[in-house]
């Protein structure tokens, strides 16, 4: 979109700088003059409280491995010398450990966002898709570091999540083997998951400039999902949108500050705090809350390959989404019925979560024995699950491919500038009078 | 070498005995408030030196503390802090109760293990030599450590007083197997042990700690009263702050933080307003 | 949002404002949030200093009937070498001896063991040239000698030749007893 540059070198040393090392001009044409739509909401403040949390995991995180010991023996001793002896080690180590969760509700708000407002269609594909490779990154960060206090969550989550791979025909006891370093989860898999913990921040900091490359080449999406037609529709980033981020990490670091200061193991589990023991799996195994829409699905099928094809299959669904979805029309503001749909697939990941978080066969209404189908019975986590996930995959492979063919959409406005200046001229025309409209 | 064996026969038996899908009960945690609850909650220093009292004389006899030192009792916040001995090394309180106790060390010269008085920079002795030993003595069950348990347990402090104060005699349909006690609070699965209708099983499940409390099991130095409840709640406080020694400085931390971050997402609003005030979005 | 004007071009700074307030705002935002960059980054500084563990062994105690006159026992003491030296009646004179000589750290012997305490001389183990640890009884003073770089000090521990500027630094010690110091 900015296919000429704006910056003109002040100084002696910046014009000099300039013709050996554009880095000035670089930062100037993509965070100071990046022509931005003047009309992104709140939910368009993401990407920066994103890279905040990116840079917090990163810098409490190095803090932390001055002070951490790779080692089963000292794991978890060390931790609590973090927590207890060294100076503010609580702090670094709720504040990573915090910021783990915060940095998830961040990612999942904005991949809801932009399933949304349709961000991941064309020619966003590539970015969309760097988008998905960043998530499943961080989710392997996120879960090789909970191994790292080596607690009994950390050790048994790391159990179940590495026997996953034996499910793979013929490879599969292989791979476990492999990944273990041994015939257990132990030692050498711990050294390698806190290595591997400290290499793929790096990496996604790396996928995070060609996500923001990608992001610059098209410009932003907006809520509208029309494309930026003059110079009228668009602002400069700075200061219209450092500000607006600025204020909206702000707001997110006030509740980010309420879970590390007055509730920090709100959000982990109490378990952990008991030494990893081999020998003695807890009464009741979750992963942290933000892999348990996953764990719900990989539960909800009772073949362990086919579990866990689920469980990645789910993922995989964001990938291919760019293709999925036939319709024409970017926004969901103009697209009536898939919004409902998508309302649904929002209430079904939550479902997902809370099964994830329950025993199978927990009942979901309390006290109420219904008629065992199949293998459980009906009022159950485990069936609850089935259909959950069964509306996850629908959403993608029929829900929105048929949905684009069939629907008839609300007329979109001609450009980013028209549905605004009606809207403040009070003339609700169609568009400009959608409630999600903020800011 | 016959400990051992009972030992290592009850671990085993204590896995098969723990099968995954247990309709596993437990009667929700007594409803107890303590000082330390909440935003500006703090900690009382006499019901921390009363509670550290009770883990000496009562709990220390079984449990360990394995994350705990002596220095820490003089550490800002703790039982015995005292404003004239900035460094808990030096308070005079914590190196008399360090002396009371002999820890293992190597004599610099002859290489033998000899055992000196303790100083603040030892740590709470273990009861126990090792694992094996202490479920030697204690019918094959493993007293937990208790540096972390209030953060180890849900509702912890609650937990923890529950089940100081919960035990219960739950009648003649219960078979109460040799060694272990009844306690509604404890997580566990009555269902074999009740002889009556199924209907009626009772929450809870087995431990293996005989009541550890009863009135005036220890004598406090401040003269308060010794009952159940008193002794139960000072070592639950105790115990919190062991799990979390640094929870006070956490706290005012946190108040500062919070309010420098409300007075800058105003300043960041009204500017962000400002910027924004001429542009219709 | 009912905004009145809508411009190709909008000028964050409209006219007809007084300048002062307005920028007076964005200033005070600024300076907010470098001070929140400045609060935040004091625990990850103060975090790298001794932990509340490492300071409690800072301090030692040590039994002197262990040391035989003409001796030095080396503990370690804070991650350093600790010489304790129980001096003979000569290594004293020649100490006292010394006070008077061209010295390049002027310090009598008198200010480098404690009042009536002239036969126990402790002090750190590591040169003040480079930090190498200096052996026992070498050079030409009867002191210590650094193999390092080839530093001489006397039996009072103060430097007489090569590299080092200063005398072996005296740490801050306490008799407890006739026979127990507490180093630290």
């Amino acid at each position: 979109m900015s296919g000429h540059s704006n910056y003109e070198p002040k100084t002696g040393f910046e014009r000099w700088l300039d013709v050996r090392l554009p880095i000035v001009r670089l930062a100037y044409d993509s965070v100071v003059d990046f022509p931005t739509p003047k009309n992104l909401n709140y939910w368009w403040t993401f990407g920066g409280i994103l890279a905040f949390c990116l840079g917090i995991q990163i810098v409490t995180g190095v803090i932390l491995a001055m002070h951490y010991v790779p080692h089963v023996d000292y794991a978890f001793a060390s931790v609590e010398r973090i927590m207890r002896d060294v100076n503010y080690g609580w702090l670094v180590r709720y504040m990573h450990a915090n910021g783990a969760s915060m940095f998830f509700v961040a990612v999942y708000v904005h991949i809801f966002r932009g399933l949304y407002y349709g961000s991941y269609k064309a020619p966003r594909e590539v970015l969309w898709i760097l988008g998905c490779v960043i998530y499943l990154l961080m989710m392997a960060t996120a879960f090789m570091g909970y191994v790292l206090p080596w607690g009994q969550m950390s050790f048994h989550g790391a159990v179940v999540i590495t026997n996953l791979f034996g499910a793979l025909p013929v490879v599969g006891p292989s791979i476990t083997t492999w990944l273990w370093g041994g015939f257990a989860v132990d030692d050498p898999t711990l050294n390698r998951f806190f290595s591997l913990h400290y290499l793929l921040p790096f990496m996604i900091a790396g996928v995070v400039i060609l996500h923001i490359w990608a992001l610059h080449v098209p410009g932003n999406n907006n809520p509208t999902g029309v494309n930026v037609k003059s110079k009228a529709d668009t602002v400069p980033f700075h200061p219209y949108y450092t500000v607006k981020d600025g204020f909206a990490i702000a707001v997110f670091m006030l509740m980010f500050a309420s879970f590390v200061f007055f509730n920090p193991n709100a959000l982990g589990d109490a378990v952990n705090y008991v030494p990893a023991n081999p020998l003695v799996t807890p009464a009741h195994i979750v992963p942290e809350w933000y892999f348990l829409p996953f764990y719900a699905i990989l539960r909800a099928v009772p073949n362990k390959l086919a579990g866990v094809l689920g469980m990645f299959g789910a993922i995989a669904m964001l990938f291919v989404l760019p293709w999925l979805d036939t319709s024409k029309v970017r926004s969901m503001r103009y697209r009536p019925t898939a919004k409902l749909y998508f309302f649904i697939f929002v209430a079904t990941c939550l479902v997902l979560g809370f099964c994830g978080g329950r025993l199978p066969d927990d009942h979901v209404i309390p006290k109420l024995t219904t008629f065992t189908l199949l293998d459980a019975d009906l009022n159950s986590m485990v069936w609850l699950s089935r259909i959950a996930a069964t509306y996850y995959f629908a959403y993608f492979l029929l829900i929105l491919p048929i949905l684009g063919l069939t629907e008839t959409p609300l007329p979109q406005p001609e450009s980013i500038s028209e549905p605004v200046l009606s809207h403040s001229a009070n003339a609700p025309a169609g568009a400009a009078a959608s409630p999600e409209k903020r800011g | 070498m016959l400990r051992k064996g009972i030992a290592l026969a009850a671990l085993g038996l204590a896995i098969i005995a723990t099968p995954a899908m247990a309709a596993t009960t437990h009667a929700e945690p007594k409803d107890m408030h303590w000082s330390f609850e909440g935003p500006f909650g703090k900690f009382d220093q006499g019901q921390l030196q009363r509670g550290y009292k009770v883990y000496r004389e009562v709990c220390s006899a079984c449990h360990s503390m394995n994350l705990m030192s002596f220095r820490n009792l003089g550490q800002k916040g703790g039982p015995f802090y005292d404003e004239k001995y900035k460094n808990p090394n030096d308070n005079p309180y914590v190196k008399a109760i360090a002396k009371d106790y002999q820890v293992n060390d190597i004599d610099s010269e002859t290489g033998d293990v000899v055992q000196r008085p303790g100083t603040s920079a030892d740590k709470f002795p273990n009861p126990f030599p090792n694992e094996p030993a202490a479920r030697a003595s204690n019918g094959g069950a493993l007293p937990p450590d208790l540096s972390d348990m209030a953060k180890a347990r849900e509702l912890g402090p609650r937990y923890i007083y529950s089940i100081l104060t919960g035990y219960e005699d739950a009648g003649p349909n219960m078979t109460v197997p040799p060694g272990k006690h009844y306690n509604p609070y404890m997580p566990g699965d009555m269902g074999a042990f009740w002889k009556g209708s199924a209907a009626t099983i009772p929450e809870g499940g087995f431990i293996a700690m005989p009541p550890p409390l009863v009135a005036d099991k220890v004598t406090f130095d401040d003269g308060t009263k010794a009952t159940l409840d008193q002794e139960a709640k000072d070592v639950v406080a105790f115990l919190v702050w062991a799990s979390e020694p640094k929870m006070e400085e956490r706290k005012s931390f946190g108040l500062a933080a919070m309010i420098y971050l409300l007075i800058f997402t105003g300043l960041l609003y009204v500017s962000y307003k400002r910027i924004w005030r001429n542009v219709s979005h | 949002m009912a905004d009145t004007v809508v411009g190709a071009n909008p000028d964050p700074h409209a006219a007809g404002e007084d300048p002062n307030r307005r920028d007076f705002i964005h200033i005070a935002a600024t300076v907010a949030a470098v001070g929140a960059v400045g609060g935040l980054a004091w625990p990850f500084i103060d975090q790298m200093n001794p932990a509340g563990d490492t300071l409690a062994l800072a301090s030692v105690e040590f039994d002197l009937t262990k040391v035989e006159t003409g001796q030095q026992v080396t503990i370690k003491w804070r991650g350093k070498p600790l010489f304790i030296r129980r001096r003979t009646g000569k290594e004293i004179a020649e100490a006292i001896k010394g006070d008077t000589a061209d010295l390049r750290d002027k310090q009598t012997d008198e200010s480098r063991h404690k009042p009536g305490k002239a036969e126990w001389l402790i002090l750190v183990g590591t040169c003040t040239h480079l930090g190498c640890v200096p052996t026992f009884g070498g050079g030409d003073y009867g002191g210590w000698f650094c193999p390092c770089h080839g530093s001489v000090y006397d039996t009072s521990g103060r430097i007489r030749k090569g590299p080092a500027p200063k005398n072996l630094e005296v740490p801050e010690y306490t008799f407890l007893s006739d026979t127990k110091v507490k180093v630290g």
